[in-house]
């Protein structure tokens, strides 16, 4: 059985079709300019939080907490700057750099395979579906876990860049004068951002296990087409 | 008649020269040029000053205790005679039944003009029982006082946020001034406590300028609460290059490095302690070796240690801290990642048992 958009899609691409373009170039170069600026924001995070131990010599010859810091905020650019022209993309693109963005929160069916998803997780179900995009709980927890986690750490992060750059930046003026009255004081907003932390490394282990057993277990092809943008089915079954 | 507060501050002994020396003082604190010191002057010679009542509530006194050791010690007396102190229960002579006339006299005679000072926060619990001015409930004496005054100057971080005493679960429900006096402007002048010269400070500026100075959102006055601690904190060069103290008898720590693995809040605290100082500019507690532990911010006592640099969570009924929540989910779904790859695998390899070739 497939969903509603993946029955268009093989209609308008006939029947058999054993392969079809997902992700256009932009997006796969998102992909993983966001991959890599994500894992240099947690772990530089990581250390901004708990330094690495002291440096010997003279403070004027040493800069790395300076250099980890610069490299964090530099990632932190990156991950807003891609944001951006990920949602540009989402306008202008295919069909399927919509799904990132919207739920379809209304859709019986499409709930109901959120279900038959966590069913094949539990391995409860014998057979997985196909699908041409993302799976239904793919997409619940990309937006769940790294659609929304992202944006609050975009918006934490660029408040407590605010900080440091100082009343008058467009950090201070954009975000650090409401989200630090919101929070009550920045120490809760350094507390909460680092908690996002933990999401999106929740995010990160689950997404690559997924990926990884996807591209093993299920009936289309996974990392190759975040790679090649082309959607691949191993069978010719519905 | 009523006097200017430089005619005060003459009768108070205080030389002309002294007075200049003050005022130069005080533009420079509240980070003014110099051709501003002739308008301060003038302003004070002109003016009739401004009464300013000074009540006390649920509070331990080290406002006050700061502001009569302000540096400057003209600066102290200046602002303490201009200032009046018609009340304050705290110094003044009179006690008793005349000292609440005095208080009835001045709301009436400067009707909409004097300025409230006030001190510790008024506790709302057993109907205001812990704390008692004159046979009554604070909370009645800051209402009816509030009624009628220019503005509201909230010292320290108990009139401020709550502070120690409306830490969890705060028995007698100590409530910050700006949640029970909501019609009037307010000052917040946070710390525990506020620096002397930053007192001293708020109050000439408003006396002189007739105005309130320029606050932040949380009701802060800019000028001295613009900036962290961290922002100008003379160890900061040890900061950015990586050196900290990592126990307090370390060599760090007699090298006088960062005291961020300490748990200070510098980073997190808006204050002038990195640039004013205390006591007449002598040192700081960082200065001391000790860190920051983010005394003018709200909720600084509500945060675990004041020696961690990763603080406390209070939600949900727990005290954890976000690496011990992040690391204890991540191991949770990590093994179960594993289990479930585990399984994975054994399905796998019997499906391709049982029907082999058939997706291959
Ligand atoms: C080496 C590690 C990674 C691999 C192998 C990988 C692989 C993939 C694959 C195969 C897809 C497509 C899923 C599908 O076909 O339905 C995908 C999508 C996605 N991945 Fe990753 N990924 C990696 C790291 C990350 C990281 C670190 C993040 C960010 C935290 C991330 C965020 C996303 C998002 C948001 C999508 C949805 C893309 C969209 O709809 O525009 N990935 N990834
Ligand atoms: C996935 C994205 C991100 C992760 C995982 C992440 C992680 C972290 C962590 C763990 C901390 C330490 C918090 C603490 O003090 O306990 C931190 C601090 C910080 N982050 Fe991020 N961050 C992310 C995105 C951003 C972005 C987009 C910005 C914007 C430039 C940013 C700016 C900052 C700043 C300014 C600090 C404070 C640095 C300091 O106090 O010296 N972060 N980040
Ligand atoms: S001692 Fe505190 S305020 Fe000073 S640089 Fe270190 S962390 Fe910042
Ligand atoms: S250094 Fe920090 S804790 Fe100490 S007085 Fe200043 S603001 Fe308060």
């Amino acid at each position: 059985m497939l969903s509603a958009q993946d029955m268009q899609e093989a209609a308008a691409h006939g029947r058999h079709v054993r392969a079809v373009y997902v992700y256009e170039a932009p997006v796969r170069l998102w992909h993983w300019v966001n991959a890599l600026a994500i894992t240099v924001l947690a772990f530089t995070g990581y250390f901004i939080a708990s330094p690495l131990p002291s440096q010997p010599g003279e403070a004027s010859e040493n800069f790395l907490m300076g250099y980890i810091r610069f490299a964090h905020f530099s990632a932190g650019y990156v991950l807003l700057i891609g944001f951006l022209g990920r949602i540009y993309w989402a306008v202008v693109g295919n069909n399927h750099a919509r799904q990132l963005f919207i739920l379809p929160l209304f859709n019986r069916t499409w709930w109901k395979e959120v279900l038959f998803e966590l069913r094949w997780y539990l391995f409860l179900e014998p057979d997985p579906k196909k699908y041409v995009g993302h799976n239904p709980l793919a997409q619940l927890s990309m937006f769940v876990l790294f659609l929304s986690a992202s944006v609050f750490m975009i918006v934490t992060g660029f408040a407590l860049y605010g900080e440091g750059a100082q009343a008058g930046s467009w950090a201070h003026t954009l975000f650090t004068s409401w989200v630090i009255p919101l929070f009550g004081q920045s120490q809760d907003v350094h507390t909460w951002h680092h908690v996002g932390l933990w999401v999106i490394v929740l995010f990160v282990m689950l997404h690559i296990y997924a990926a990884i057993r996807e591209d093993i277990m299920s009936r289309q092809s996974m990392v190759s087409t975040m790679l090649s943008g082309w959607r691949l089915f191993k069978d010719d079954k519905p | 008649m009523v006097e200017t507060f430089y005619e005060v501050m003459r009768r108070q002994g205080i030389t002309r020269r002294s007075f200049l020396k003050f005022c130069s003082l005080t533009a420079a604190s509240l980070g003014l040029g110099p051709s501003f010191v002739p308008k301060i002057a003038h302003a004070m010679e002109t003016k009739p000053r401004t009464p300013v009542l000074w009540l006390h509530g649920l509070e331990c006194t080290c406002c006050s205790e700061s502001f009569i050791r302000s540096g400057h010690p003209l600066a102290k007396d200046a602002v303490l005679s201009m200032i009046s102190l018609d009340y304050d229960d705290t110094i003044m002579t009179a006690a008793g039944h005349q000292a609440e006339a005095i208080l009835e006299e001045v709301m009436t005679k400067y009707k909409g003009n004097y300025i409230l000072a006030v001190e510790g926060n008024p506790p709302l619990n057993q109907e205001g029982m812990s704390c008692i001015i004159g046979g009554k409930p604070f909370l009645d004496q800051l209402k009816h006082v509030a009624k009628d005054c220019k503005a509201i100057i909230s010292w320290g971080s108990c009139a401020s946020w709550g502070c120690v005493q409306a830490a969890k679960p705060n028995p007698t429900q100590a409530t910050p001034v700006h949640k029970v006096i909501t019609d009037k402007p307010i000052i917040k002048v946070p710390g525990c406590p506020p620096i002397a010269e930053v007192m001293t400070g708020v109050i000439t500026y408003m006396l002189t300028f007739d105005r309130i100075p320029e606050l932040d959102r949380q009701g802060r006055p800019k000028m001295f609460y613009g900036q962290r601690i961290h922002d100008k904190c003379y160890r900061r060069p040890h900061f950015d290059a990586g050196q900290f103290a990592e126990a307090w008898d370390d060599e760090g720590s007699r090298k006088g490095y960062c005291l961020y693995k300490m748990g200070c809040k510098g980073p997190t605290t808006y204050n002038a302690c990195s640039t004013v100082r205390w006591n007449g500019g002598v040192s700081f507690p960082i200065q001391s070796g000790h860190g920051c532990i983010g005394c003018s911010e709200d909720g600084f006592w509500d945060k675990g240690g004041f020696y961690d640099r990763v603080t406390d969570i209070n939600a949900f009924g727990v005290e954890s801290n976000a690496d011990k929540i992040g690391m204890g989910t991540a191991g949770v779904v990590g093994a179960a990642v594993v289990a479930h790859a585990a399984v994975s695998a054994i399905k796998q390899t019997r499906q391709s048992r049982n029907k082999p070739g058939q997706d291959e």
